[in-house]
């Protein structure tokens, strides 16, 4: 269980996180979304110990992550936004350092890494220099490396960002089958439709406030469960409507060129904070 | 401890993995310096009752030793840390910060130790007579935990490698030259001669070349390096700590 209460980040004026409150439960896929500078990293570096907070608590099963940054590294696994591997070495290496970084004894490794290089499908890639690794390859030996010491929590920031629709899939299965095998896992994405799919619950953050949170289908009905599309010129006008029967009446009003259609999170995202979401293909 | 072995653990993979390279480029400069100044000017000059090539070896091994050292840790940590973000891995490991600190430095060290041990081959080629005993190697040995330390502090509060570049150009650089390495401090100016002497490489140098023309014990400057030492390394613990 994340517990987070009251967590403020301060870079000089900048406020990164603004009194963030957030728990996310044991067992669940909890999805972190925002547009671009929402302060998703840095609330993922603070849960993870590789940032101190300004003010506020955070605890990671019971352990604070300040005072009791020891359990709270021995709880969690990590995969970063960028890409953290050691190219120099090779993907069994990599993960031979991290599993000697966490103590497993020599035989258990072994084991473990052939394991994990096989669940995240590189078995035959074990040996060769992760210089010459594709971005998900990369990023599945980062997954493969967090699981190494069977963490209870895991945190994926960005996990798919830069990966063709395939891989991405491939991970999603990834990621749920984890979830499935008890990991909490609390990942954070401004693609809408991986939260949509993948979490269980959506926190949404906007200049490090949270300002929705809640599983999908309750956030969508807040906001209405149809939207209306207007083009207007050059530019697509949305609003969105409670039932079907407004959202005709509205459309009816209007002379051309509507659409009306089921919301998405992505409706939920503009129309509470006012922006698209970030990245060009979400 | 099993901890700061599997940081020098990995450091080792790496330099098994570019041995040559590493010998390359640490071995340059020293060897430029040998020939230029120890067999170049060396052989003809006479300096106080030993050959110039004598006197200058000493020199020459403290600075490199500070060099490679330094710029082991030094460089790598500040890439590892803004570049290429591998030293997170480190930090979100359980592992304790003194733990962390003294495999970094002693993983710089290793290295800074090695290329000695070449450039002492070297030298003995060129033909340099040097005594080495086990003081020789303490004085070694803590010139390149100091600077491998020195090398730290400045990787985890410097950020960019432009700053890190120019710490080295005003720090290390003039090091090189002033300390004692070419010539006995004593030549300068009174003013500039305190100075100096306050300097860590100084104490290298003087050091080595008390022990090896066996001109008696370094004894204060073996103090001095060792508090240098201490307090680079204290100061190593601090900043990574501090680190985020
Ligand atoms: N080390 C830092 N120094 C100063 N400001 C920072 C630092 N790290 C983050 N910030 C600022 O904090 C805010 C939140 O950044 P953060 O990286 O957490 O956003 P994000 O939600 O992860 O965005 P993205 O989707 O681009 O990854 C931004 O305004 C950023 O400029
Ligand atoms: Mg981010």
């Amino acid at each position: 269980m994340i517990e987070i209460r009251g967590l403020c980040k301060y870079y000089g004026s900048v406020k990164a996180i603004d009194g963030l409150d957030l728990t996310v439960k044991s067992g669940e896929i909890f999805g972190l979304l925002g547009p671009n500078g929402a302060g998703k990293t840095t609330t993922v570096r603070i849960l993870t110990t590789l940032s101190r907070p300004t003010a506020g608590k955070v605890f990671i099963n019971g352990f604070e992550v300040t005072r009791q940054a020891m359990q709270v590294k021995k709880e969690i696994g990590v995969v970063p936004q960028h890409f953290n591997l050691d190219l120099e070495l090779s993907a069994w290496e990599n993960l031979e350092l991290h599993g000697r970084l966490h103590k497993i004894p020599s035989k258990v490794r072994s084991k473990r890494i052939e394991e994990l290089l096989d669940f995240v499908e590189l078995g035959d890639r074990a040996h060769s220099p992760v210089e010459h690794f594709s971005g998900g390859m990369k990023r599945r030996l980062m997954i493969a490396r967090a699981l190494m010491h069977n963490p209870k929590i895991l945190f994926l920031d960005e996990p798919t960002v830069g990966l063709d629709p395939q891989v991405r899939r491939r991970l999603w299965d990834l990621i749920r089958n984890l979830n499935r095998r008890g990991i909490t896992i609390l990942l954070t994405t401004h693609y809408i439709e991986e939260a949509e799919i993948l979490c269980h619950r959506v926190g949404i953050l906007d200049r490090g406030r949270l300002i929705a949170l809640g599983t999908p289908e309750e956030l969508k009905a807040k906001v209405g469960r149809f939207v209306v599309e207007v083009r207007d010129g050059d530019e697509t006008k949305y609003r969105v409507f409670g039932d079907r029967d407004q959202a005709l009446r509205f459309a009816a009003t209007l002379a051309d060129d509507v659409v009306i259609r089921e919301s998405n999170l992505e409706d939920v995202f503009i129309e509470l904070t006012g922006h698209r979401v970030g990245g060009s293909d979400a | 401890m099993r901890d700061t072995y599997t940081i020098i653990w990995r450091e080792l993979l790496l330099l098994r993995k570019k041995l040559l390279r590493f010998f390359a480029s640490s071995l340059v400069s020293p060897l430029l310096f040998l020939t230029a100044f120890g067999w170049g000017l060396g052989r003809s000059i006479q300096f106080g009752g030993t050959s110039y090539l004598e006197f200058v070896v000493p020199g020459i091994l403290a600075m490199s030793a500070m060099n490679s050292s330094y710029n082991a840790t030094g460089m790598s940590l500040n890439i590892s840390r803004l570049y290429f973000k591998t030293l997170e891995e480190f930090l979100v490991a359980p592992i304790s910060t003194w733990s962390l600190t003294l495999g970094n430095v002693l993983g710089g060290c290793l290295r800074g130790l090695l290329s000695s041990v070449v450039i002492l081959v070297l030298a003995h080629l060129y033909g340099a007579c040097l005594h080495c005993d086990l003081w020789f190697f303490v004085a070694l040995f803590l010139t390149c935990f100091l600077f491998s330390a020195l090398g730290l502090v400045a990787a985890m509060v410097i950020n960019s490698h432009e700053d890190m570049a120019r710490f080295s150009t005003f720090v290390i650089l003039p090091m090189s030259f002033l300390c004692g390495t070419f010539f006995q401090v004593d030549r300068f100016p009174p003013v500039v001669a305190k100075i100096v002497q306050v300097l860590p490489l100084t104490h290298s140098a003087i050091s080595l070349r008390m022990i090896a023309l066996e001109a008696g014990f370094p004894l204060v400057s073996l103090l001095v390096l060792a508090a240098y030492a201490v307090f680079f390394f204290w100061l190593g613990y601090w900043v990574t700590l501090r680190v985020e």
